[in-house]
């Protein structure tokens, strides 16, 4: 129970996102183009965070079925930003599994404020291995 | 006095605040609970423009360690210019206690209205962090001031 | 040497759960010139009030300084109490010790300590405190409402009812505001212009009200009980005596491409128009921007049609000044400009339209004649999807942060009245939440759904997606059955956010009204003064203050001149005293205070004076306190230190910084 709790401030702190502000429109889940493919929707990661339910989240399909497009980003009316949650449990998977080729303290640092995230991303998915 | 104790650094802020918009945010601060710390006094006076910078030079000589001027946004004065007043005489004696030495942060103008509350209790936190990081004032200190 | 008063007020546990009230009490009998301190429960109460009374007169008290809430609360209650018991209300002092310490603060020790200090401060100005005299102004019985729409109608009402002449300055040609763009009103879906058109001719008529339309106010100077005010009265082009009114120039104008400003650009109009069939006075202006004769000199067909002889090219701006005791900002608003919500796609169709433009199309004097119809290509639509909270409720800077209030309502009454008039149109409307709060609201909404077969669906639309069929390709998400919804729609609705009239900051400006971040005025007190703006004499009606529907908006325009009228009833104001005052001996006549005064208060005057036996005559400044409002701008600026503010000396400022830095 414990971990979940470190786990979602990791999330939280991993994509700088605050899961309180969101106020349930759904508009995240109306935009998402890859919801079909989803098993948690992205409107639910949000409430996800905010109950700390994080097992279900990086065991969810939706981790690797997100394209990282940010359409939920670019149109969530709270800025919540529910695609940089999804970003930050999927790397959140990637570290646990032990391969681990950055350390959350060398991130602020190596970050562009210029590059997209989804870079990174795809930078991380593709190096794992 | 003693040489300096070993105690915690509490720093002297006054805060001088027009009646009609900086004073109600203040009030709004504290209506709202929004906690700054208690080293800063506030000084309501009617408008930004009466203060004299002489009364922020009597502060840092009486041994205040920050001093910050809060009035209505311009364009919104109650008395139509009188923070234009406000913030042409503090650029300039701010520019003249940076030319002697005292450091810049230390003195502040910040416009706050009625409305921000919110605005108020952060642009005081973030103050009085800034006056904690520069230490205590002594170079605009008077010594003769002190009993 | 003052014989000076501290007292001290728990307020309940407001102060006293934090602050230490009895050690302020004690600590303030060791300051200077203080001869009695006590603490009491509510100082504000008639028992604390009585002990402030008794203090004064037991102990020959010649000061008071009372720590509790904020001057802004009790300062006047203290200065009453005060002046009841004998002493110059100008003697009482405040230290804040309750929004400015106990509220903010949780260490009883660190709370203490401030409350103290802030004691010793007010003891210290109280110390060198003088009685001041107020001195009276007059009030003009006259009072100006800017804005003609519902609120500024129903205001002007009630005080030229009470007897008081009323001017009416409204920007547009016509009053009747937003309310007269409406087709129907909720909750009980009267016509608006039924309800509206008697308003608008009673206050035509009443012999108490000036209407200026077209017309802007341009300055505003002078203070509460005697603003003088200068109105720009813009060119009509049309004698308002001579014009009957038939309508013929309108009808043959040539030029007839000007987008309809009424029906929100869904139509067009001639350049010579009235705005709307009922519109007071009912007297057309020439719009010069779309005017052929004005273009390019050739036409006049207007001149040439009009049997009175009322169209007149040459006219100008005319500037009206006139003398005002309280002034009614009644601005209202307007719908967001929707160019940020590009999702929407409502730049790229036409069947995308605000539920603004809704009510035109729906409205019988509207652009489709009140034909429910899509504006690509005239044809009836099957199905609608309502979109809500189009801007509003909004985080980031593409809106607002508030919510709009009247949105659900409408949209739950544009639903219905669809179903209602074309049962076989489908409606759907996209909700995040409804809000419904009010007299019969709920039961409105709850109609539109078991009633009507409004279908709601909980979850924000995503984005709208024109077809090549015509269509548009609706996608949201349905939250509750937790599926993504894709759904052609032939017209979309948004409810798109409102927001203060772009023209209430120029005025606020003007008026010295304090504005908020989101351009509504600040209400002097959020819950106890709702419809007085802090600058004394204006008052707040409707939409400006903030998001209303009309019944509350009539409700509000209604207190807003009670309280105008409370104003204009009196004879005489007391002035405030705390003015500024010069040295005579110290004053070299240099005129750098008259120069910065921004009410004009600063005069100069050849006296003569005696100083320390030199007799001689000298240029000196002399003070109007009668327009000086105190803002201490010339106290500053005086090169000598000859000008000086009475009740914020600068030996008392001076006083409160020792005190506050000992």
């Amino acid at each position: 129970m414990k971990d979940q709790k470190k786990q979602a401030e990791l999330i939280k702190e991993i994509s700088g996102v605050n899961p309180l502000k969101c106020m349930k429109c759904g508009k995240c889940s109306a935009t998402c183009p890859s919801y079909n493919e989803m098993d948690i929707k992205p409107h639910q990661f949000v409430s996800y965070v905010v109950n700390e339910d994080i097992e279900s989240l990086v065991n969810s399909k939706s981790l690797w079925k997100c394209l990282s497009c940010f359409a939920c980003v670019e149109r969530c009316p709270r800025d919540v930003k529910p695609g940089k949650l999804i970003d930050a449990a999927r790397q959140l998977v990637v570290r646990q599994k032990g391969q681990t080729y950055l350390s959350p303290d060398e991130i602020p640092e190596l970050l562009d404020p210029e590059l997209p995230q989804q870079l990174l991303v795809s930078a991380f998915r593709r190096y794992r291995r | 006095m003693s040489i300096e104790s070993k105690e915690e650094f509490r720093p002297k802020i006054v805060a001088f605040c027009c009646n009609w918009c900086s004073y109600a945010g203040a009030d709004l601060a504290g209506s709202s609970r929004l906690a700054y710390p208690a080293d800063v006094k506030i000084i309501r006076v009617p408008c930004s423009c009466r203060v004299n910078p002489m009364f922020i030079l009597r502060a840092f000589e009486k041994g205040a360690d920050g001093v910050i001027l809060c009035g209505c946004h311009p364009g919104d004065c109650h008395y139509s210019t009188g923070n234009y007043y406000a913030r042409r005489r503090m650029t300039l004696l701010f520019s003249m206690l940076d030319y002697i030495g005292v450091e810049n942060g230390r003195t502040r103008v910040e416009w706050v209205s009625a409305a921000e509350g919110v605005k108020f209790s952060t642009t005081m936190n973030e103050f009085v962090e800034k006056i904690h990081s520069l230490g205590k004032n002594v170079r605009l200190g008077d010594l003769r001031c002190r009993k | 040497m003052q014989r000076v008063g501290v007292f001290v007020c728990h307020c309940g546990s407001n102060i006293a759960a934090t602050v230490d009230v009895k050690k302020v009490a004690e600590m303030a009998l060791m300051e200077p010139g203080v001869v009695h301190a006590e603490d009491y429960q509510y100082m504000c109460s008639e028992a604390g009030q009585a002990k402030i009374a008794e203090a004064i007169k037991e102990k020959q008290l010649t000061g008071i300084v009372v720590c509790s809430c904020s001057p802004r609360m009790h300062e006047t209650t203290f200065r009453k109490a005060a002046e009841r018991a004998g002493l110059n209300p100008y003697m009482v002092e405040i230290a804040n010790i309750r929004e400015h310490c106990s509220w903010i603060h949780k260490d009883m020790e660190e709370a203490t300590k401030k409350a103290v200090i802030l004691m010793r401060a007010a003891v210290a100005k109280v110390n060198l405190n003088t009685p001041l005299q107020p001195g009276e102004s007059r009030v003009t019985k006259r009072a100006l409402i800017i804005g003609g729409g519902i609120a500024g109608i129903q205001t002007a009402l009630d005080i030229a009812d009470a007897g008081y002449e009323v001017d009416i300055v409204e920007k547009t040609p016509s009053i009747g505001g937003r309310m007269s763009q409406l087709d129907k009103t909720f909750p009980t879906l009267d016509c608006s212009a039924c309800i509206l058109t008697p308003k608008m001719v009673e206050a035509a008529a009443h012999e108490k009200i000036k209407i200026y339309t077209y017309s802007e106010v341009e300055k505003v100077s002078g203070f509460v009980g005697d603003f003088t005010v200068d109105i720009r009265k813009k060119a009509r082009s049309v004698d308002m005596d001579k014009c009957t009114g038939c309508g013929v120039c309108q009808e043959k104008c040539p030029s007839k491409k000007a987008p309809s400003e009424f029906n929100r650009g869904l139509n067009t109009r001639s350049a010579i128009y009235t705005p709307f069939a009922q519109a007071i006075p009912n007297v057309p202006v020439i719009d010069r921007e779309n005017c052929i004769k004005f273009k390019t000199g050739k036409c006049g067909v207007c001149a040439k049609v009009c049997q009175a002889g009322a169209i007149d090219y040459e006219q100008k701006d005319e500037i009206i000044t006139e003398k005002y005791g309280a002034i009614v900002v009644a601005t209202g608003f307007d719908v967001i400009k929707l160019d940020n919500y590009d999702e929407y796609a409502y730049s790229q169709s036409k069947d995308v339209i605000t539920s603004l433009e809704l009510e035109r199309i729906m409205n019988a004097a509207g652009p489709t004649k009140g034909h429910l119809e899509r504006l690509s290509d005239g044809k009836a639509p099957k199905e609608m999807v309502f979109i809500q909270c189009v801007g509003s409720r909004c985080a980031d800077d593409r809106g607002k942060s508030y919510c709009s209030k009247i949105c659900c309502m409408y949209t739950a009454k544009h639903a219905m009245l669809i179903r209602d008039k074309y049962p076989d149109v489908n409606v759907t409307v996209f909700y995040i939440d409804v809000r419904t709060p009010g007299k019969n609201f709920d039961e409105f909404y709850r109609r539109a759904v078991e009633q009507y077969g409004v279908h709601y669906i909980k979850g924000q639309v995503g984005k709208v997606i024109p077809q090549p069929n015509g269509k548009l390709l609706v996608q949201g998400s349905d939250l509750l059955d937790n599926r993504q919804i894709l759904k052609e729609a032939d017209m979309v609705v948004l409810a798109a956010a409102i927001e203060p009239n772009p023209d209430v900051r120029k005025i606020a400006t003007m008026l010295t009204a304090s504005i908020d971040t989101n351009n509504f005025l600040t209400e002097a007190h959020a819950k106890l003064r709702p419809v007085e703006s802090p600058t004394a004499g204006i008052f707040l009606s409707g939409v400006c203050q903030g998001p209303k529907d009309i019944p509350e908006t009539v409700a509000q325009a209604g207190a807003a001149a009670v309280k105008a009228i409370g104003l204009l009833a009196k004879d005489k104001l007391m002035t405030n005293p705390c003015t500024a005052k010069p040295d005579e001996l110290l004053c070299n006549g240099c005129s750098t205070c008259a120069n910065v005064c921004p009410y004009g208060a600063i005069t100069y005057e050849e006296k003569e004076v005696n100083d320390h036996g030199i007799r001689e005559t000298r240029r000196l400044a002399m003070v109007n306190s009668a327009l000086c409002q105190g803002c201490g701008a010339c106290t500053v600026a005086c090169p000598s230190g000859a000008m000086d503010l009475q009740g914020f000396s600068n030996r008392q400022i001076i006083a409160e910084v020792d005190a506050i830095c000992r």
